[in-house]
């Protein structure tokens, strides 16, 4: 354990509420399909991966910026999540917990290798120069990248959070969530629900794979980073929890970055597993939520 | 059919079925043997998997802890002390246990049902291998290598692949000999209740917790066993086949597609991956992770198709023709 200096740990922090950001938007898309549907979306890191790649051939073969590609990944993520809502997670609504997490977890097997078969297991960056610029602001540098899908994550988060909250299809998916039968009876249609949170979850994780692909790698393995760390925030923020994905997010880039600046090497990742189980065991309804039951 | 005369038929088939087994590897040459020796294996390893996860119902996506720390403890003890493999094995089975009572003392303990105990077992899973990546990348770089001894019994090393072939026989036979019995049994009885509704079986008087440690024990003892068998058939073992979690998906999928909570399931479906993944090897060549995306694809139509595997399936539809029928099937 080495102690870092003021200056260091302050970085951290800037850090670490800058990977937050990120991370919220992937976990908001698993919490939401949770909340919703009742499912444990295994298959939630392949496709951000797929929105990673997404943005990789979409600027590799038409030279469009990372940035604008949110206008594809998003879409492409969406149709992704609807079609495979449509065909297979709606046999499986009503099956046992563990097999509808076999399902998403044969999905992702499925998608990952195909990646690994299409596309070969190399590490491909951005060679873009304007991604390797940073902003100073006193002793802190942020670079440019991260700050830039900080700022996109939030504002998508925002304007998720005001069409769940405002508009009547947002107030129809949060009704399903809160009661189904309640929302059958007021007509809504329970299947149509469904296809749009699964396709707004696979959308909004999408998007994260764009906003991280500049600063980080891309490749078909890349997934299994995100997805633990995914299921880690929204047990955190309690499942389902749209504002608890939000603020778990932000805890676990916090203590990840600044768990790295004392403890050096793969023991960060140590830390973010046993928070889980930690949680998991004492406060299984999350930081945020009210214990049921 | 009368008891008697269907239990002399069982009896001919399983002597049969044993004879022909024996005599197998002398009929077929060092590839087949290999193949079929990671079919037992595998088999053996979703056997242990199905006491806790298709008997118990409880779910575990991190079976590979157990199986990594039979295949370190083992490997360690006779890198280090000199330890005799046959006893390492033992030392692993109980390494093994401990790890799974730990782990299920805390869980069960906790209430953790359905997917939260199964991505706590992934998490535990994960644990370890970090640590054994920490471990691993500072003593081990290149993996643990056992010593060799040569061509001995005693330390559990050949160069041929039959005794090993034996040997694991010998392993499957036994964990399909227990899953029979724990079938047959009370216990049986006991674990299928909780895995159908915890909180009836409570109310019958059924010591939830208990009966889950055991299951867990049974469970996590025989797949650190098969940790063993794998360090000393390959006679080297690194973190990522230790505790990787393509050893936990590999381990429960046999079950799950050839049925869980079935006493020849697991086999089943070990032999049904194994055949799959040495077809697409043979016919689609170097590429690295064809056969799990074929495993994804097989995983994907069983649960939508048969979510209870291919047994389960087979007991469904034959139970339709005839419905007296149908537990001869489900035991053999």
């Amino acid at each position: 354990m080495t102690i870092p200096s003021l200056s260091l740990l302050l970085q951290s922090i800037v850090n670490g509420i800058l990977m937050g950001g990120v991370y919220s938007l992937v976990a908001i898309g698993l919490s939401l399909i949770f909340g919703v549907m009742n499912i444990i979306n295994f298959a939630h890191g392949s496709f951000m991966m797929l929105g990673m790649f997404t943005t990789y051939w979409i600027y590799v073969l038409l030279g469009i910026d990372p940035y604008l590609s949110l206008l594809f990944s998003i879409p492409v993520l969406f149709v992704i999540g609807l079609v495979i809502e449509r065909f297979l997670i709606a046999y499986i609504l009503d099956a046992p917990e563990y097999n509808q997490l076999l399902l998403t977890l044969g999905v992702s097997l499925f998608i990952e290798n195909l990646a690994l078969f299409l596309w070969s297991p190399n590490f491909r960056t951005f060679e873009i120069p304007y991604l390797s610029k940073a902003v100073t602001v006193g002793t802190l540098t942020m670079s440019l990248p991260k700050l830039i899908a900080f700022l996109f994550a939030v504002i998508l988060t925002v304007i998720l959070y005001y069409f769940l909250k405002s508009t009547d299809l947002g107030k129809a998916i949060r009704a399903v969530s809160e009661e189904k039968e309640g929302s059958l009876t007021v007509g809504i249609n329970l299947r149509r629900i469904y296809y749009l949170a699964f396709g707004i979850g696979a959308a909004c994780v999408g998007a994260a794979g764009t906003l991280t692909a500049p600063f980080f790698y891309v490749s078909p393995q890349v997934g299994s980073v995100f997805v633990i760390l995914a299921f880690v925030i929204v047990v955190l923020g309690g499942m389902g929890n749209f504002i608890g994905a939000f603020f778990g997010g932000l805890i676990v880039g916090l203590a990840e970055s600044v768990g790295a600046a004392f403890i050096p090497g793969q023991l960060k990742q140590f830390i973010i597993y046993f928070i889980f189980v930690f949680v998991l065991l004492f406060k299984p309804a999350g930081l945020f939520g009210k214990a049921h039951e | 059919m009368s008891n008697s005369i269907q239990r002399t038929r069982n009896i001919c088939v399983i002597v049969a079925v044993g004879i022909f087994l024996i005599i197998l590897p002398h009929l077929i040459d060092d590839y087949f043997v290999h193949i079929a020796t990671t079919i037992f294996f595998f088999g053996y390893l979703s056997m242990a998997w199905n006491i806790l996860g298709g008997y118990a119902g409880q779910f575990s996506f991190g079976h590979a802890a157990f199986f990594g720390i039979g295949a370190f403890t083992s490997s360690l003890l006779q890198v280090h002390a000199g330890v005799n493999p046959w006893i390492g094995m033992l030392l692993a089975g109980i390494a093994g246990m401990l790890m799974g009572l730990f782990i299920g003392s805390l869980s069960f303990r906790f209430g953790l049902r359905g997917a939260y105990f199964a991505l706590t077992m992934l998490a535990f899973a994960e644990m370890l291998r970090l640590i054994a990546v920490q471990v691993c990348t500072v003593r081990y770089p290149l993996g643990i290598n056992i010593p060799i001894k040569g061509n001995s019994l005693l330390y559990f090393q050949f160069s041929s692949k039959v005794p090993y072939y034996y040997i694991m026989l010998f392993m499957m036979a036994g964990a399909l000999y227990l899953t029979y019995i724990i079938e047959r049994k009370k216990l049986g009885s006991y674990f299928k209740a909780i895995r159908e509704n915890e909180d009836a079986a409570q109310s019958l008087g059924i010591n939830l917790f208990n009966y889950k440690l055991l299951a867990m024990a049974i469970s996590s003892f025989l797949t650190a066993m098969g940790g063993t068998f794998y360090a000393q058939y390959y006679l080297i073992i690194d973190e990522e086949a230790a505790f990787g979690v393509a050893g936990s998906i590999e381990i429960l999928l046999g079950s799950i597609i050839g049925g869980a909570g079935t006493v020849l399931g697991p086999l089943l479906g070990a032999g049904v991956l194994e055949c799959l993944s040495e077809f697409t090897r043979n016919v689609l060549g170097g590429y690295s992770g064809v056969h799990l995306m074929v495993y994804g694809a097989i995983l994907i139509v069983v649960i939508v198709f048969l979510p209870s595997g291919i047994l389960g399936g087979l007991k469904m539809a034959f139970g339709k023709l005839t419905k007296k029928g149908s537990r001869d099937l489900w035991v053999f």
